[in-house]
């Protein structure tokens, strides 16, 4: 007699589910955000006529992409109380997810930057705009659409990672599913709901950032 | 000069010297242009051509002599470069119109954020000058919606919504097709019979000796011969001009 599925357990436990998807929206969204004000910074200093500076960002991006997420949220979370920071699960989270997409986004947009033609910096140059203008009002909206869809899959990856901050017990859809699972011992049928969660959320994310390329990078190009 | 007696030139550059590394792009570089003065500029590629007219808003930076602008000395100081940009305008050869910007947002950009000009005042000299190069009807498209000679046009349109003192132009009619050469050399020359001070890096003969009031020649980072349009095509002092005017004019 092969193993019967029982769903029930699932379908009684969906609300706890969906608090479980909000959470785990709201550490991605915060994260993508600050993962996104960290990468347009970090193009910034990455390219500083200080070498400091420069250097101090090519650091912070060796580090962060050399090394497993799972102990840059421990470091973050176990580490630092020793160092008298202590920060709640939530906001470790966020931190994490933001500081690790960010160092991924610093190259990808760097990327773009790099693709603007140099003719369009030394335009808004000549119209008498500072260099801080120029990277601001010319060459960043065109950067991030040359970069768009490597920019937004990374802000997936950066929302998958997020089930990973179960183990700091931030409150998100995996640390939920966890819960449910210890006290059903149903794991097929919790695990199996929610990849199915995780893949509706995705799709979630991509109309969104998809609506906001229609918004902002429809203009023509030739 | 003698007409430009008691009035100090617009531009003066004396002695201007520039390395790109150790290869010298421009020795010895002396050059005045006063208000209202027309100059076209000549001469081979790699001569120094746009590398002197990007010191002039120092979008390069020199090494040796005085470059001085409506009173300005160009250093590298912050202030002296912002003083220049904002009286100086320039025109590419390859239009480098903002592509995420309308017609109208491109030419209101800079006198809102350099100027700061509210938008209604920005907007309406914008509407102005883009009327004077005859394209105010595209003024809610896009650059890539514009033809190359149309994109040019709107180019010299938001230069001027800055109202600079002197226009740079290099190469302005290199990278387009030739039917649309004439409609942004009309527009030239319109701005030069409204007393715009002008230099041009161009090779369109038919322009300099319709507008200029010196055709200036360089070579290998050098000025080589200047003199007025006429003697300058019918009488060249230099081998080298000779050589020029034989290969310019042979393809015309
Ligand atoms: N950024 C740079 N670094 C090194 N060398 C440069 C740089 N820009 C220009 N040069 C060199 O300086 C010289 C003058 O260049 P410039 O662009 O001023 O010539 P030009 O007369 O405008 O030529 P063209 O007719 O081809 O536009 C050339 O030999 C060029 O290779
Ligand atoms: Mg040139």
């Amino acid at each position: 007699m092969g193993p019967t599925l029982d769903f029930s357990v699932v379908f009684d436990a969906m609300p706890l589910l969906l608090w479980g998807c909000l959470g785990t929206l709201g550490l991605a969204v915060a994260g993508i955000a600050l993962a996104l004000v960290i990468g347009v910074l970090g193009v910034v200093t990455r390219g500083s006529a200080m070498a400091p500076v420069r250097i101090a960002t090519i650091a912070f991006i060796e580090i962060i992409r050399n090394t497993p997420f799972l102990v840059q949220i421990f470091f973050l979370f176990f580490a630092l109380p020793g160092l008298g920071l202590k920060l709640n699960p939530t906001v470790t989270a966020i931190i994490a997810l933001g500081v690790n997409g960010g160092a991924y986004a610093i190259e990808i947009i760097r990327g773009g930057v790099q693709s603007i033609p140099r003719g369009q910096t030394e335009a808004g140059l000549a119209l008498g705009l500072h260099p801080a203008q120029v990277f601001r009002l010319i060459i960043l909206k065109p950067a991030l659409r040359a970069i768009y869809p490597a920019l937004t899959g990374q802000f997936i990856m950066l929302t998958l990672t997020s089930s990973i901050c179960s183990s700091v017990a931030a409150y998100e859809l995996t640390s939920v599913a966890q819960r449910i699972e210890s006290d059903t011992f149903r794991s097929f049928e919790v695990y199996f709901t929610i990849t199915g969660l995780y893949l509706a959320m995705s799709w979630l994310l991509m109309s969104g950032f998809a609506l906001i390329s229609r918004r902002n990078f429809s203009y023509p190009t030739r | 000069m003698s007409h430009a007696q008691g009035e100090a030139p617009l531009i003066h550059m004396e002695g201007v010297e520039k390395w790109y590394g150790a290869f010298q792009a421009l020795t010895n570089i002396n050059l005045s242009v006063r208000r209202g003065e027309k100059i076209v500029l000549c001469g081979p590629s790699g001569s120094g051509k746009s590398t002197l007219i990007r010191c002039i808003n120092h979008l390069e930076g020199y090494q040796k002599g005085r470059i001085v602008v409506d009173g300005t000395v160009l250093s590298n100081s912050m202030k002296a470069i912002d003083a220049v940009r904002s009286e100086v305008g320039m025109v590419f050869q390859s239009f480098n119109l903002f592509p995420h910007l309308t017609i109208l947002q491109n030419c209101t950009l800079a006198p809102m954020r350099v100027r700061k000009a509210d938008r209604a005042t920005a907007e309406a000299t914008a509407r102005r000058y883009l009327d004077r190069v005859r394209i105010l009807d595209q003024a809610d498209k896009y650059p890539a919606q514009l033809s190359g000679g149309q994109q040019q046009r709107v180019a010299i349109a938001r230069a001027l919504c800055m109202e600079p003192k002197v226009m740079l132009f290099d190469e302005p009619t290199s990278a387009l097709d030739p039917e649309m050469v004439k409609e942004v050399l009309d527009t030239m020359v319109g701005l030069a019979a409204d007393g715009m001070t002008m230099i041009c890096v161009t090779h369109e003969m038919g322009f300099a000796r319709q507008v200029a009031d010196r055709v200036i020649f360089m070579a290998k980072g050098e000025i080589i011969e200047e003199a007025a349009p006429e003697t300058f095509f019918s009488a060249p002092q230099h081998q080298r001009t000779r050589e020029f005017l034989g290969q310019i004019l042979q393809g015309h």
